[in-house]
């Protein structure tokens, strides 16, 4: 990277090491994301299975994807659509669970 | 390696005349990928949404759907597509530092993940329809090659009901795989040519980004068909 003699803004260069740490710890939470499939949480399973999912994004996101070292516009925008992705979830599942059926026999 | 590169040594890229500086261009078309990744999670959490609404209304469908998913062809998949990220990554980062070859090397062993990965998806695709498990109303089970599968379970009614959302939730997942291996396939392409070092590799930046992106998207679709219930 020293002989860069553009006179351009230089990236940020993640390390080798870095990568290969991320990548270490993305293999150990798919174990463990399996690992606690042995165990019954109950209704919790599925908060457990894409709690775990959601650090394994966060790790891509921010080092693969660099957005840890990237400007604020990338997280913003991506951010807005994981913003309107929930509130779509969360309307959805709101109306869903709160419906109660015109033929139910109960 | 440095004298024998021809691509960036002596030719510096010049950004389009519309932007400011070559940073100014990198940093647009990147926030360009971004966007365009932006609607990609809205078209996949649609489904993911679709699915979380059926899955409420008829999860004695999913219970029994699920247990038609292997666990082991999904864990080495998600580890598969993971190291493919790995290798995706150090594509961008050997072009960062000039080292071609081993940027070259990278990127086709990425491309190797997604043909692993592909073919993996073949044989869980062809054991599906080998037992007539077809989306919705294709749907065709036979029932003594299911029983020797799960055991003599009852199946609901709208068991195709879940076979829709296997098939379309991978498959479009599958075909985003098979795209991006295409366009990887050009960064390649152009890498070997020499046409990207340290002052230039928006491309490579570009289309690992949307590799990662579909990585990302199996990160969730792993737990949701091959682990919960």
């Amino acid at each position: 990277m020293g002989n860069t003699s553009h006179g351009a803004h230089e990236h940020h260069i993640i390390p080798l090491k870095t990568y290969l740490q991320v990548f270490a710890a993305l293999i150990f939470l798919t174990f463990i994301t399996v690992a606690v499939t042995w165990f019954d949480f109950g209704a919790f399973n599925a908060v457990v299975a894409f709690g775990i999912a959601s650090v394994k994004a966060a790790l891509v996101l921010a080092y693969f994807m660099h957005l840890k070292y990237d400007n604020m516009m990338n997280r913003v925008i991506i951010g807005t659509g994981v913003f309107f992705l929930l509130v779509l979830w969360f309307f959805s599942i709101l109306d869903i669970v709160t419906r109660v059926s015109e033929q139910s026999t109960l | 390696m440095s004298t024998a590169n021809h691509g960036n040594t002596h030719s510096v890229r010049h950004h389009a005349h519309h932007y400011e500086s070559a940073e100014h261009e990198h940093q647009s078309s990147k926030e360009g990928v971004w966007v365009f990744l932006c609607t990609e999670i809205l078209m996949f959490g649609g489904l993911f949404v679709a699915y979380a609404i059926f899955h409420h209304l008829f999860p004695e469908t999913f219970k029994i759907g699920s247990k038609f998913t292997d666990v082991k062809y999904g864990a080495t998949n998600t580890v598969v597509l993971l190291f493919s990220s790995l290798t995706m990554a150090l594509g961008i980062y050997y072009c960062q530092i000039q080292q071609q070859k081993k940027a070259v090397i990278s990127l086709a062993i990425t491309i190797l993940c997604g043909f692993i990965f592909m073919g993996i998806k073949y044989l869980e695709y062809s054991h599906k329809i080998h037992l007539g498990l077809l989306p919705g109303d294709w749907y065709a089970g036979n029932a003594d090659m299911i029983a020797s599968e799960i055991g003599n379970l009852k199946l609901p009614e709208n068991i195709g009901l879940y076979f829709s959302f296997y098939f379309m939730m991978t498959g479009i997942h599958g075909i985003h795989v098979l795209i991006g291996m295409g366009l990887i396939g050009w960064v390649l392409i152009r890498t070997m040519r020499g046409e990207f070092g340290p002052n230039y590799y928006t491309p490579v930046e570009g289309v690992g980004l949307f590799w990662h992106l579909v990585d990302l998207v199996w990160i969730y679709l792993f737990p949701l068909l091959y682990l919960v219930e």
